[in-house]
């Protein structure tokens, strides 16, 4: 293992994750509910009545944030490498995985992990460890 | 109010994901690229996070309302199985190809990239795909119990 000194970004690695943070506590402590993007997207499959309005909101919100940034700065890089059809496969195994599992990075890994939850817990061992062995073959393996 | 409260929490979560490169694909990539050039920003990104959530969890713990006096609807399953192990594997190999999970989808799909699009279409085709699988294995296991 080297570390890309030159990617590495700690200062604003740690501001974004305590403004995620303080996002994700600013739900619970006002909405009473875990921020899992996952599960907020989800439920809007099956539609129940007086529980879609808070889900729209709260993906509309997120939306909307690259758009607020864009009124007062430019966004920073954003570069998507993968492929159209490999990004079609991701997005299918992200959108089925995440529901099994009953959660994504957010539900499970800030804030059940913030919660001590050993179910998140364990599926955040699960996913990031499934996103290294995939990186790792992608790039090393098959891509070398 | 309520739905207010919502709006804003998506928001300041979705600055979050761009402040903190999350939303960025080729760093959530350089991040899980451990034998390459390793990046560890986002390790510190979970650290910030965790760091201020936990704080929030914890008040909350003890509250049947919120501050707006809404129900507190964080208990959650504590169940650990098969499906949810798998379901993370499934859902860490469609994040390793590609750098992006749910919420940096949707910050994705709102700068207008084409690609962010055809990942949040092809995402919720999957979430389409589980409640589908799921409708039918209901009647079943209804059928045997």
């Amino acid at each position: 293992m080297s570390i890309a000194w030159n990617a590495f970004t700690p200062a604003s690695a740690l501001i974004g994750g305590a403004i995620i943070g303080a996002a994700a506590a600013l739900f619970a402590v006002l909405n009473g509910r875990i921020a899992g993007i996952s599960g907020i997207l989800g439920g809007l499959m099956r539609p129940q009545a007086g529980d879609v309005s808070w889900r729209i909101a709260f993906v509309a919100g997120l939306v909307a944030a690259p758009l607020t940034w864009g009124l007062v700065a430019a966004l920073p890089e954003i570069r998507v490498d993968a492929s159209v059809p490999t990004l079609a496969a991701a997005g299918l195994l992200v959108g089925a995985g995440t529901r099994y599992g009953g959660g994504c990075t957010s539900g499970h890994g800030v804030c059940g992990v913030s919660r001590l939850s050993p179910r998140s817990i364990v599926a955040t061992l699960s996913f990031m460890a499934a996103g290294f062995a995939t990186v790792f073959v992608a790039r090393h393996l098959i891509g070398s | 109010m309520y739905t207010a409260a919502s709006f804003t929490a998506g928001l300041v979560f979705g600055l979050g994901l761009i402040v903190a490169g999350m939303a960025n694909p080729a760093k959530v990539l350089g991040f899980l690229d451990l034998a390459g050039a390793w990046d560890p920003s986002l390790a510190l990104v979970m650290v910030g996070a965790i760091a201020v959530g936990a704080g929030a969890f914890a008040l909350m713990k003890e509250r049947t309302r919120t501050l707006l006096g809404a129900p507190v609807l964080l208990r959650s399953a504590r169940r650990i199985d098969r499906r949810l192990v798998l379901g993370s594997l499934v859902f860490g190999l469609g994040w390793g190809l590609s750098g992006i999970c749910p919420g940096p989808a949707l910050v994705l799909a709102g700068t207008g990239s084409g690609k962010g699009l055809v990942f949040l279409v092809a995402m919720l085709a999957g979430n389409g795909i589980f409640e589908f699988l799921e409708s039918r294995r209901e009647p079943a296991q209804s059928a045997t119990t």
